[in-house]
């Protein structure tokens, strides 16, 4: 229903555009690319505001460990230009969109277990709240504690908040090697508690990962597609003789099949970290697609793709008891384990919210991840909150967005 | 440094709010003798002391729960604290406020090995922690110089950090789970075994504020793997500039060091009269590189820090061939503090990040100070993240040495943020550095940090006068002025 996107090119422009949609009380849907509109509760306003405009890196010290860039510049452009120097955001995010979108949505890959996730790296911001005032938080040095940490507050807060006009993000070291260690044939309780086995190793482990029956084989890295069962995955990476060394240590230990080069190694983390063994989270053919429609999020009666954050343990009785729970529908339910059995990557039938969440209880969170739009209007997307923390959260967006002017309703129904 | 004006309404209830809290705590846990009180009169920033009104020191998070819902009603504020370990004055008490002590929250309450997690109580030591799960070879990383005596509870509110923080993140990187109670008795649980909560991080936004959000009354922590290996490197800089020149270059040949110090001469000499460490006394700068993680991976990583120290110039470099020798290497970095105490009646110790590469200038800008204010200054810096620790001299008994060593400190921490970083790096700014907080952020910035807290605290009685310089009532930051259908449309483009 968006008829009009604003597209400012100057932090003034973007004041001028919320203070008008306060003095108009007209919400705003928050963009960058869109690379990322499919997530969440979806937004409808007349307007939309297109922060792609505002772009650039403003500085970059790779000796420092901080970039800071204008909140609408792509990701491939500052992917490339950490690269040129050997470095890369460490909570290994999905490609594509824009720096704002990527720390709005809060979000990071495999190595998550190891080096943390977007709200870890996110150091610095500025920008514009609902109350149409610019401010800033946080600073631009890794190391601060100086006033209230609002950047991780915005990462993960889906443009709820605030419109970001500049973050500082931390930057690390790329691994000059990485391998990956196999292991055949494990149902899912073994391979998890291999994956332990492999945490609890002083080998600092960065990728822990399980696919089951079925989903090994439509890896397109044919070391994995070719096991013919279940294959677990046990990631290290590093400087080239450590790597080498802890292969070896780790290959006894955990008796591993077999090992995977490095652009094996990291053909197979990125389809994890994309979810492509079921259908991925951002797949071509919807981020092709200037406004996703229910069609392109693969059509109303499809199984949509929920993603569990659990204790690592825990993964596959969640997975046991949601099958369980639907009865002969449960036999369809697809999943695959990442950040050691602590996150579950489930494509399930529709109608499945309810046995999901109650499986999760109160020791994680679900959230649902690629649904058409009348089902993320319909279903909650994210975790619903026990009525005390739902109300401290309403203080929150009212605190940054009393009148509700940005991205209205995209976390939680008024949030 | 002014603290709010006591309100003598609050101060003449006295008897009937400890009477309330004695309804909600029986016994010993209510305190009202002074000299009891004197226990709490001060932190670890000694310089500032006050009686709180009353202590109570809860044994409960029921108890917690009706003693901040008591207080609310009765108008009272509250100032919660650990083991008062704080530098930077976090839990000075209020002459007309109740002084919450969380030491009785002592217990471990799970070890989760399958999950990598631990749960405690708040009142738990960060050492105790690590103590209870190195029989499995695990340890909680981040690592306070105080860590003896400091709480889980007081970490997650400064945020600490400590030598390793480079490597292995903060406090705040290291939680995965918090019960928080807020200042109306509600209590809500933020994360848990699992990572990342589900909605707004307000976990990251609790830790790290200083006791100004809620009062923490159970932590879920990560464990990690100790690392199979550490060994360090010793190396000695004709002046700072190269020590500088070095770090960065270690960083940018894509080494994260375990730990990265660094100390300017004067802090060598001190450290060096006071444990004999062996470090060289002929340089500017002296640096310790430890490299920790797979035996392999050090060993390689030796060579290449030793390589780097020589093209920067370095006078001197060693190696630690044992474990006697890295930690004499630490020994005396270790000791800085109180080596500094032995050549000085007094030190003040300051905690500004800068940017590393304007380290040259801050320390000349630095010595430029110290000859102005007749006060010498010591460095200590935890170089991979600079993090700066000038440690002020000073003697207390002379007049006016004091409010010197405090006017040097906060020209310090005014240069830091003038190049570009930030008033504190791990110590919180608490009472110590409030009134400088407009020196790094606009009125809007600290507004709309005040607006959050509202969202937790309404009415403003949870350690009040710690980190914002002017309180606000939150009707008037709430109030907001809309131009009703007054504004055009913004001639911005539009598609």
């Amino acid at each position: 229903m968006t008829t009009t996107i604003l597209k400012p090119e100057t932090d003034a422009q973007l004041v001028d555009a919320v203070r008008w949609a306060l003095s108009a009380d007209e919400p705003l849907e928050l963009l960058g690319q869109g690379t990322r509109r499919g997530l969440g509760r979806p937004v409808r306003t007349a307007h939309a505001l297109d922060l792609s405009g505002l772009s650039g890196v403003l500085a970059y010290e790779p000796e420092e460990l901080v970039l800071t860039a204008r909140a609408g510049t792509p990701m491939a452009e500052i992917t490339a230009l950490l690269g040129e120097r050997a470095q890369h955001l460490a909570f290994e995010p999905p490609d594509g969109g824009t720096l704002g979108g990527l720390i709005a949505c809060g979000l990071a890959g495999p190595r998550r277990i190891a080096a943390g996730s977007a709200r870890d790296h996110t150091l610095g911001i500025a920008g514009v709240s609902g109350r149409g005032e610019r401010y800033k938080g946080g600073g631009k040095v890794v190391k601060n504690v100086t006033g209230y940490d609002l950047p991780k507050l915005m990462a993960g807060s889906f443009g709820t908040l605030t419109a970001f006009t500049e973050l500082t993000v931390k930057v690390l070291p790329a691994p000059e090697d990485t391998a990956t260690l196999l292991l055949f044939g494990l149902d899912d309780a073994a391979a998890v508690g291999a994956l332990d086995q492999a945490l609890r190793s002083p080998y600092d482990v960065s990728g822990a990962a399980h696919l089951p029956d079925g989903l090994a084989a439509r890896s397109g890295v044919a070391g994995v597609a070719k096991a013919g069962g279940p294959v677990t995955l046990v990631r290290l990476e590093g400087f080239g003789p450590s790597v080498a060394a802890r292969v070896a240590a780790l290959r006894a230990d955990l008796r591993a099949d077999a090992v995977l080069d490095a652009p094996e190694s990291r053909a197979v983390w990125r389809e994890l970290r994309d979810a492509a063994f079921l259908g991925g989270v951002f797949p071509a053919s919807i981020l092709a697609s200037p406004t996703p429609d229910a069609e392109g999020w693969g059509g109303g009666n499809g199984p949509k793709l929920w993603k569990l954050s659990v204790p690592p343990a825990s993964g596959p009785s969640v997975v046991a008891a949601i099958r369980g729970a639907l009865g002969p529908a449960g036999a369809a339910v697809e999943a695959f384990y990442d950040w050691g059995g602590g996150l579950v990557w489930l494509l399930a039938p529709p109608e499945s919210a309810t046995a999901i969440r109650r499986a999760v209880g109160t020791q994680g969170h679900a959230t649902l991840i690629r649904a058409p739009q009348e089902v993320r209007a319909t279903v909650d997307v994210f975790q619903p909150l026990p009525d005390p923390l739902m109300a401290l959260t309403r203080r929150v967006k009212s605190s940054f967005d009393p009148m509700g002017i940005l991205n209205p309703g995209r976390l939680y129904p008024g949030v | 440094m002014k603290m709010p004006v006591p309100d003598s309404g609050v101060i003449a209830r006295r008897r009937a709010i400890v009477d309330a809290l004695r309804a909600i705590v029986p016994g010993e846990g209510v305190i009202v003798d002074e000299a009891e009180l004197r226990a709490y009169e001060c932190d670890g920033l000694t310089a500032y002391r006050q009686l709180p009104l009353v202590a109570v020191l809860p044994e409960t998070v029921d108890q917690v729960s009706r003693i901040l819902k008591t207080c609310q009603e009765m108008g009272v504020k509250v100032v919660p604290r650990g083991a008062g370990t704080s530098l930077s004055g976090g839990a000075l008490p209020l002459a007309d406020g109740v002084l919450l002590g969380l030491g009785k929250f002592k217990r471990i309450l799970d070890i989760d090995y399958a999950n990598r997690c631990v749960v405690v109580q708040p009142g738990v030591t960060n050492l105790g922690i690590s103590n209870a799960v190195a029989g499995e070879g695990f340890y909680y990383a981040p690592d306070p110089s105080s860590q003896i005596a400091c709480t889980i509870g007081g970490n997650i509110a400064e945020n600490s950090g400590g030598v390793h923080c480079l490597k292995y993140g903060l406090t705040t990187n290291n939680v995965l789970g918090v019960e928080l109670v807020l200042m109306d008795g509600t209590i809500v649980r933020l994360g848990g075994k699992h990572l990342d909560a589900g909605g707004y991080d307000l976990m990251g936004v609790v830790t790290g504020s200083e006791g100004l959000l809620g009062v923490v009354t159970e932590v879920t922590v990560r464990i990690l793997k100790k690392p199979a290996t550490a060994r360090a490197v010793l190396i000695g800089f004709p002046s700072s500039e190269q020590g500088g020149d070095c770090v960065a270059a270690i960083i940018a040949a894509g080494i994260i060091p375990g730990g990265m110090e660094m100390m300017d001469r004067p802090a060598i000499h001190a450290a060096e009269a006071f444990v004999h460490a062996g470090y060289p006394l002929d340089v500017e700068a002296l640096l310790i590189v430890e490299l920790d993680g797979p035996a392999a991976e050090v060993d390689h990583l030796i060579g290449r820090v030793a390589a780097i120290a020589a093209d920067k110039g370095a006078v001197c470099t060693r190696v630690s061939t044992s474990e006697e020798e890295r930690l004499a290497f630490w020994a005396g970095r270790k000791a800085a503090f109180p080596a500094v105490g032995r050549i000085s009646p007094d030190y003040y110790c300051m905690d500004g990040t800068i940017p590393r590469k304007a380290l040259p200038l801050v320390l000349t800008r630095m010595t430029e100070l110290s000859a102005r204010y007749g006060l010498r200054v010591a460095n200590v810096f935890h170089a991979g993240d600079g993090n700066l620790h000038p440690l002020i001299l000073y003697d207390a008994n002379q007049p006016g040495e004091l409010e010197r060593a405090e006017s040097f400190g906060n020209d310090i921490l005014r240069l830091c943020v003038e190049v570009g970083g930030v008033l504190t790096g791990e110590h919180g700014v608490g009472v110590e550095k409030r009134d400088l907080m407009t020196d790094q952020f606009d009125a809007a910035d600290l507004e709309q940090q005040q607006r959050l807290k509202c969202a937790f605290d309404p009415d403003g009685l949870l350690n009040p006068g710690k980190v914002f310089p002017t309180l606000h009532r939150c009707a008037e930051l709430g109030r907001l002025h809309v131009h009703k259908g007054e504004l055009r449309f913004p001639d911005i483009p539009r598609f």
